[in-house]
């Protein structure tokens, strides 16, 4: 992983943990991009063979810890996710960055969803509407970070 | 160049591999609560992490607290004046009030009531998951935070401590939906327990029946009972008393007095005996004072 560069990649997934927990204003933090999830799509469908699932569940680890939720449940929502990106990333790839970005957009969906599903069945959570508020943003905000990330591929040439 | 045709383990034997260890450490964390030591740790070890995203937010502070008008000052300071000259005027007639307290309470031959150690804090934090209401706080283990210890800030109780961290600990706030905080009526003294219900602005009182003597605008405060909050301090304010009689209990919402979605610095209080500071002003980081 660490070869060509890979730390960089490293690197970003830190900014994304960090962006992830930096504080917000109430009204601007419910629509909060799932930077994380953003960032590893990328890398999966840039480099699958350097980040795959066990990535992305080590990720939502430390998602689980920094957010304080019950170890395990955004873990295993991330590692569903990116498995839909692994599975069919040679066929996401051909797409255009607009139609890139509405996949992105079901799969943050998909990603609130578990993860809502999950805490309902823990604890008695009752579902909001704002709950799916991210999924705009992150939807948004693919097309920038896919040319972002872009660039740093091809500046550090990372293989 | 990288092989077409990977070898090693397919993407579905890694997720099944990685779902399984998912669901046993939501099993182990939730059900059996046997992660609680190896949650302080990782606290401890994702503590960095939560500072550097901090670091934005406290410059931002630091600037606006820097750019201020020598007019804006003189104000501010003016008005401090006027309100420690108030307070301390109050703090003379409490020392009476509870020297009488005591000997009162030495005639009745009750205990009389201990000193409270207090700490300061300041946020680190607020969780962006929507599920759970928590906040860090820039306190640890190092500095004698305990699981459990009840935080407040200038208003009312806040929360508690839920995991600690060598240097950062995580407070559960009122207002989650899976904390409950007893509490009694200032006024007749009725005895309630207030749970959380996931909004920031609203505690639910369940099991009162439809006689109970409680009014919109009763201020809640803790009752003592259960042993982790001390007694007296203010948790909430009525908001909504409904006595629907075809329902077995009435509906009681209430809204803290914490400006809990406005945090920014807290006292955490420890129920041991206040010890003598040692050296009064080397020791600045933990602020200690009897109450």
């Amino acid at each position: 992983m660490f070869s060509n560069n890979g730390l960089i990649i490293l690197l970003t997934l830190l900014v994304a943990l960090m962006a992830s927990i930096t504080p917000m204003p109430l009204s601007v933090d419910a629509f909060r991009p799932d930077w994380v999830l953003i960032v590893l799509v990328y890398w999966c469908l840039a480099l699958p063979n350097k980040i795959n699932i066990l990535t992305a569940w080590v990720m939502g680890f430390i998602l689980d810890v920094l957010l304080g939720s019950v170890l395990g449940v955004h873990a295993s929502a991330m590692a569903l996710s990116v498995y839909i990106v692994i599975v069919n990333f040679q066929k996401i790839r051909n797409f255009s960055v607009w139609q890139q970005a509405l996949i992105v957009g079901v799969l943050s969906a998909q990603y609130h969803l578990i993860v809502f599903w999950l805490q309902r069945f823990l604890s008695d959570v009752v579902f909001l509407p704002n709950y799916l508020y991210p999924v705009i943003t992150t939807i948004v905000l693919w097309p920038w970070v896919f040319l972002l990330l872009r660039r740093v591929r091809r500046h550090f040439r990372i293989k | 160049m990288n092989p077409i045709f990977n070898q090693g383990i397919s993407p579905v034997q890694r997720l099944t591999f990685v779902l399984i260890c998912s669901a046993a450490l939501i099993f182990f964390d939730h059900k059996m609560a046997s992660f609680e030591t190896a949650r302080g740790y990782l606290q401890t070890l994702v503590s960095p992490l939560q500072y550097m995203a901090n670091a934005p937010k406290q410059m931002m502070t630091w600037a606006s607290e820097n750019i201020i008008t020598r007019r804006q000052l003189m104000s501010e300071n003016q008005d401090y004046r006027e309100k420690e000259l108030f307070f301390h005027e109050q703090a003379l007639q409490l020392s009476i009030v509870r020297q009488e307290n005591e000997r009162l309470r030495s005639l009745l031959s009750s205990p009389v009531r201990g000193g409270i150690k207090k700490m300061f804090a300041e946020i680190l934090s607020v969780d962006s998951d929507p599920y759970s209401h928590q906040v860090v706080i820039n306190r640890g283990t190092n500095d004698g935070v305990y699981e459990g210890q009840p935080v407040l800030d200038e208003k009312g109780i806040v929360g508690q401590i839920l995991h600690v961290g060598a240097s950062s600990s995580r407070v559960i706030l009122i207002s989650d939906i899976s904390h409950a905080i007893p509490v009694r009526v200032q006024r007749n003294g009725l005895r309630l327990i207030a749970s959380g219900s996931g909004q920031i602005d609203r505690l639910i009182h369940n099991f009162v029946p439809h006689s109970a003597d409680v009014k919109t605008g009763d201020l809640l405060v803790t009752s003592g009972l259960g042993g982790k909050y001390p007694e007296g301090y203010p948790v909430s304010r009525v908001v909504l008393v409904r006595t629907d009689e075809s329902r077995e209990f009435s509906t009681i919402y209430s809204q803290p007095v914490a400006q809990i979605d406005r945090l920014r610095y807290m006292l955490l209080l420890s129920k041991e005996e206040a010890v003598k500071p040692v050296s009064t002003l080397s020791n600045k980081k933990v602020a200690m004072g009897k109450s």
